[in-house]
């Protein structure tokens, strides 16, 4: 008797579902859009490149422009390869720029003051980076603490270790090429190419040095069972692990890999600025999570790809080198971030209402 | 019974607070066989099971796998000892694929230095096994394997939450209420496929609110009722009504039934 209903399925229809119904052209694109995430910031950077290229003219494509503001983004675009990792699981990490300066006036300190072989100096820097990711790791799963409030006590803490371990002396550039040129590795120029094209594209071994560590973590983000675990963690945290991820784990060695990226952003800095100066890259976290949310990363977790962080960091580079040629207020860089970041948020808020 | 039990808990007490949501529980499951799980809402069947999958730590009591006793810490480690569990919630992540979640926690590497060194990721053949399995299920109205689970219905969903668990499971599946969401057909594929399991020789464990479905493939039905086992009964010898009769205090269980 209770069966009969059931009996029916025999006779029933096999095919399979089609959805393709009639969708208009904005549709379509919201679709594309939201099975590609990253295109929304390649497209944001083709669209502000051929604006500014517009307004600026021959000046702007120059490739000494263009390779500036390559120079100009390297720094904060590494932190936020970092950043994005923090992110990506549902975290926030506010200290990646006192990190990044911590580590460097370590090296400095080490190899300049100290005179201990630079790459020693450099690999303590690193390793200090990787020990400050390492606590805010542990508070966040120890004692469960939201990422936002441990990073913005930590942020301090090691902003204060700064000034107090320097005595808030810079390092001057002449004693960086005296004692331990290799400090400032990353702010060569990278000759070769200019060699191969013919003419001097303005790239620095940091800009090359960010494009690795791009393509480093896009890869372990999306072909490895790591880059799974972090997305699965910031997704949803008690499913990841009922599915059998170790989410405390993962979210450690995120930290801790983010300390890492900054040691490596420390070691590329002193080679931008030239020389170790405690007071420097005040901005840094905020320019860092900017980049990230206008890369379009959700700040809730889960989604987002890596290589939308680069886009994000160029956007603003480009913003700010644009409206630098057109004479423009510096302010007006700051104004133009902050609507990108609130136009980047409601787009991505619009994809997300995507009727699948 | 003579034979001894594959997974048993002795006396599992849970409390969330002042909430007791086992209270003493016994709980035995013997080698071949379904055991359905029956009881009202709350009574504390989702922790029992949680219980023996890792996913909450008893208070008092403990857990015997082949009669030794064992302490899960997580659900990976019930995972590793072949436990393989249907959570009531899924367990699934809304952003991943359907072939990424099969695969959380035990991802395919690919084959040589690519996978030993740089840890690539197999994803053609996972998405080939996760597309086997889903078919197995009925399941392939799913267009495609690598779409995100946020974008597939409740009850697709649920599917895949199910073959995951039949795919890897390998000395006993968990089910918490598989059918709840299913369409007619869907959840007359998931019965075949515990039929299928139970042939196997793996035994399974089937939490439902269903009476229809639980009388038709179970072996022995467990009564779950105030955060304990109130009794064992058998299909052949018991009617729907007395099973409901019991687990909702309408009416007392045998005596020999209590003892099961
Ligand atoms: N994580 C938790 N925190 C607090 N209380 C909980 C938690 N999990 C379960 N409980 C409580 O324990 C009791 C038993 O819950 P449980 O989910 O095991 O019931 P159930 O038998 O599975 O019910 P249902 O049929 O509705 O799924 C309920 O009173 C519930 O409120
Ligand atoms: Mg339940």
């Amino acid at each position: 008797m209770a069966d009969n209903f059931e009996a029916e399925l025999d006779s029933s229809d096999t095919s399979v579902a089609e959805f393709e119904g009639h969708r208009s052209l904005l549709d379509k694109f919201q679709h594309f859009l939201h099975a590609n995430p990253a295109m929304v910031p390649v497209i944001i950077l083709a669209v502000s490149i051929v604006g500014f290229g517009l307004v600026a003219g021959e000046r702007f494509f120059s490739p000494f422009t263009l390779g500036l503001i390559m120079q100009q983004v390297a720094i904060v675009g590494i932190l936020a390869c970092a950043q994005t990792l923090v992110i990506l699981t549902a975290g926030i990490d506010l200290s990646v720029g006192a990190v990044m300066v911590l580590s460097y006036v370590v090296m400095g300190n080490l190899g300049v003051t100290y005179g201990m072989p630079a790459g020693f100096a450099i690999i303590i820097g690193i390793l200090v980076g990787m020990a400050c990711g390492m606590l805010n790791g542990v508070l966040v799963t120890r004692l469960k603490l939201p990422p936002f409030i441990v990073t913005l006590g930590s942020w301090r803490i090691f902003l204060a270790s700064v000034f107090l371990y320097t005595g808030s002396q810079s390092i001057r550039s002449q004693d960086i090429d005296a004692e331990a040129p290799a400090l400032k590795f990353f702010g060569g120029k990278v000759t070769f190419i200019d060699d191969l094209i013919g003419f001097n594209a303005n790239i620095t071994y940091g800009v090359v040095l960010m494009l690795v560590i791009f393509l480093v973590f896009w890869y372990l983000l999306t072909n490895t069972a790591w880059g799974r675990a972090v997305y699965a963690v910031g997704d949803d945290k008690d499913a990841a692990e009922l599915a059998g991820i170790r989410s405390d784990r993962i979210l450690v060695s995120v930290y801790v890999v983010a300390g890492f990226i900054c040691g490596i952003a420390a070691w590329a800095a002193i080679g931008r600025v030239g020389s170790v100066s405690p007071s420097s890259f005040q901005e840094a976290n905020l320019e860092s999570i900017a980049a990230v949310v206008i890369g379009g990363t959700s700040l809730f977790g889960g989604r987002g790809a890596i290589l939308g962080s680069l886009f994000g960091a160029l956007i603003v580079g480009v913003f700010a080198a644009g409206l630098r040629l057109a004479g423009a207020d510096p302010q007006w860089v700051l104004f133009a971030s902050g609507c990108l970041i609130i136009l980047a948020v409601s787009i991505d808020q619009w994809i997300r209402r995507v009727s699948v | 019974m003579s034979q001894q039990p594959i997974l048993q808990a002795k006396g599992l007490v849970k409390r969330f607070g002042r909430v007791v949501a086992l209270d003493h529980a016994d709980f035995d499951l013997y080698p071949g066989e379904v055991l359905g799980v029956i009881g009202d809402n709350g009574a504390g069947k989702s922790t029992l099971i949680k219980a023996l999958s890792g996913a909450v730590q008893p208070d008092e009591g403990e857990v015997l796998l082949d009669g030794q006793p064992v302490v899960f810490p997580s659900p990976i480690s019930a995972r590793d000892a072949g436990i393989e569990t249907v959570y009531q919630t899924l367990a699934l992540s809304p952003a991943l694929s359907i072939a990424d979640n099969m695969f959380l926690g035990r991802e395919i590497r690919k084959p040589g230095i690519r996978g030993a060194i740089f840890k690539q990721l197999d994803k053609r053949e996972m998405e080939r096994f996760a597309r086997e399995k889903l078919t197995e299920l009925g399941l392939m109205t799913i267009q495609n394997i690598s779409q995100a689970v946020e974008t597939l219905s409740g009850g697709q969903r649920q599917g895949v939450a199910v073959a995951r668990a039949a795919a890897f499971g390998s000395k006993v599946i968990i089910m918490d209420e598989p059918t709840a969401a299913l369409g007619v057909k869907e959840s007359r594929r998931v019965l075949e496929l515990i039929n299928d399991v139970r042939a196997r020789g793996i035994p399974i464990v089937l939490i439902s609110h269903n009476m229809p479905h639980v009388f038709e493939v179970a072996d022995r039905i467990h009564v779950h009722r105030l955060g304990r086992r109130l009794c064992v009964i058998k299909p052949s010898e018991c009617t729907m009504s007395d099973a409901v009769a019991y687990m909702t205090g309408a009416k007392e269980p045998p005596q020999d039934a209590a003892a099961a």
